[in-house]
């Protein structure tokens, strides 16, 4: 009750309704009394506050109610733009954002599938990559061989190591370019452990392919060799298998060939699926029958099982550019003599009495580079 | 020179609560914020609300007696309405981190920054009024706001006398105080 008597004395005493008398009484109560003095400051504040808060008030409204008779009279036009602009131009950058977040996501998510998805079951993924990689490598066979092979080099993933092979009993021995090149000194060692110093006779770089020599006195010449070198290769489904020195054991690895061209559509070579590993290169890849069909050469790190292996009619043609070449011919001799086998003896048997029979013409080819 | 005159004229119009004023200066100068606000991610219901913001910054200002523009109307009303819309962008998070110019601006930080004080107290004392309750907030506003007398208040309240009236009046008031002080802190 005091509170209101005192806030109706200082209402009226801002509005100076106060007879002159009472207001000398109060204007001393507010020198004497500080608390008096902050009322009556704070008072005038407030009052003054709620009048702006009632000024703005009418003025909005006002405002409001102006807005409302110019746009009934159409003195500004409201939304003048198409919807569809506005729309857009508010929305472009969102739009931008959302897109791009989209396609991140899209990339991503392919990505992660790829990555994560089973390599093996899943066929029609891989089959789908696979076709997409083979009309590249159509277009890309030229230049490899303008590019003298450097291409499937560079970029395949060789496993690279050694194995060679007898193509003539006479220690004639073929191997991958890539295990000897640079060598200038090579050694080949045979399943007892016995090794035998080599000469490089023929470097066939083209097709990833090497000719040595055995030249070494204690080396034994054979004679026939069990198995024939295929001049016509092998059909996609046949069944193969490899041998070679992955390790310092012999090993025998079972595939089929799998695709008609190598790396990069290279058409020199073709892929077999095998497991192979650093050290099978330069080994021989033969048919039910004991055929020489191909030469492992090297795998796409990234493909799993997938071998590329040199068709052996390189053989022959490298064989008769030797047979041309006045450099082999001189630095040997008996070159002229090199006959290789194209019937096998071991076909139609059993595949551990091919493999017995074999592992004996299969060497381990060591280079010092 | 003319102009000059004219939109003198207008602003002390404006001072005086000049609805023909006000009605001028909103005709001629409404539709560049609208395209302003449209053409950088606003609709048409943000253009009328920062436009009418822009319109009580002009309004307090010229009630204060003492403003002067030193530009066109039309310039600073542009200036003051780009500043409260990349303040409302930046609050509401929309994405536009530049707002296009297409007219020229005048410095209006100082506005700025005084407006928003006012419009703070403006905001704190709406909601105080609106959480103060019938029959208190028709009863201030009747008295304090529209001026009426108390005779009056108490006829149209219906209250049996004046004074009764008034006591009511005051205890609204402590509490619109209370409120007040509340909600500004």
């Amino acid at each position: 009750m005091q509170e209101i008597t005192m806030l109706d004395a200082i209402e009226r005493y801002i509005r100076g309704e106060m007879l002159p008398e009472e207001r000398v009484y109060f204007e001393q109560m507010r020198k004497s009394n500080p608390a008096v003095d902050q009322m009556v400051v704070e008072h005038t504040i407030f009052l003054h506050q709620m009048s702006q808060y009632g000024e703005i008030k009418d003025f909005k409204s006002q405002l409001n109610e102006i807005h409302n008779t110019l746009s009934t009279a159409g003195e500004i036009r409201e939304t003048p733009a198409a919807k569809v602009v506005v729309l857009w131009k508010k929305y472009k950058r969102v739009v931008g954002v959302a897109a791009s977040i989209a396609g991140i996501t899209a990339l991503g998510i392919s990505g992660l599938v790829s990555y994560l998805s089973p390599k093996g079951p899943n066929e029609k993924l891989i089959e789908l990559s696979r076709e997409l990689h083979n009309t590249q490598l159509k277009l890309n066979s030229v230049s490899n061989k303008i590019n003298e092979g450097s291409v499937n080099q560079a970029t395949a993933a060789f496993k690279s190591g050694g194995t060679g092979f007898l193509i003539d009993g006479n220690g004639y021995l073929v191997t991958n370019y890539h295990v000897v090149k640079n060598a200038t000194l090579v050694e080949v060692q045979n399943r007892q452990g016995a090794s035998f110093k080599a000469r490089v006779l023929h470097l066939d770089p083209t097709a990833d392919l090497a000719f040595l020599k055995i030249e070494d006195t204690t080396f034994k010449a054979y004679g026939p060799l069990p198995y024939g070198i295929s001049r016509t290769g092998t059909k996609l489904g046949d069944d193969l298998f490899t041998m070679g020195y992955p390790r310092d054991e012999i090993v025998y690895g079972k595939g089929y060939m799998s695709a008609r061209t190598g790396f990069q559509g290279d058409t020199l070579s073709y892929q077999i699926t095998v497991a192979a590993n650093p050290g099978n290169s330069g080994g021989p890849v033969l048919n039910k029958d004991g055929e020489v069909v191909g030469i492992v050469s090297s795998s796409q790190h990234d493909v799993q099982g997938a071998v590329f292996a040199i068709r052996t009619k390189n053989i022959f043609r490298a064989l008769d550019d030797m047979r041309s070449d006045s450099t082999v011919l001189k630095s040997d001799s008996l070159f002229n003599h090199v006959r290789v086998p194209l019937s096998s003896p071991i076909k139609g048997m059993e595949r551990q009495q091919q493999i017995e029979k074999i592992e004996d013409c299969i060497f381990i080819v060591k280079s010092n580079l | 020179m003319r102009t000059e005159t004219n939109e003198q004229k207008l602003l002390e119009g404006l001072a005086l609560n000049d609805r023909k004023a006000i009605e001028t200066i909103y005709k001629q100068h409404y539709n560049m914020v609208q395209s302003l606000i449209l053409n950088n991610n606003g609709y048409a219901d943000d253009a009328r609300d920062i436009f009418q913001e822009a319109m009580i910054v002009l309004y307090e200002k010229v009630k204060t007696g003492s403003f002067e523009l030193n530009c066109q109307l039309k310039t600073y009303l542009y200036s003051v309405c780009r500043r409260l819309w990349l303040k409302r962008l930046n609050q509401s998070q929309r994405i536009s981190p530049e707002v296009e110019n297409l007219e020229e601006t005048v410095p209006v930080e100082e506005e700025m920054e005084w407006h928003q004080q006012r419009n703070l107290d403006f905001q704190v004392m709406e909601k105080s009024m609106k959480n103060l309750g019938e029959p208190c907030k028709s009863l201030l506003e009747a008295y304090y706001l529209q001026k009426k007398s108390m005779v009056e208040i108490a006829e149209n309240f219906g209250y049996t006398n004046a004074d009764n009236a008034k006591n009511q009046k005051y205890k609204c008031l402590i509490r619109l105080k209370k409120l007040f002080s509340q909600y500004k802190k």
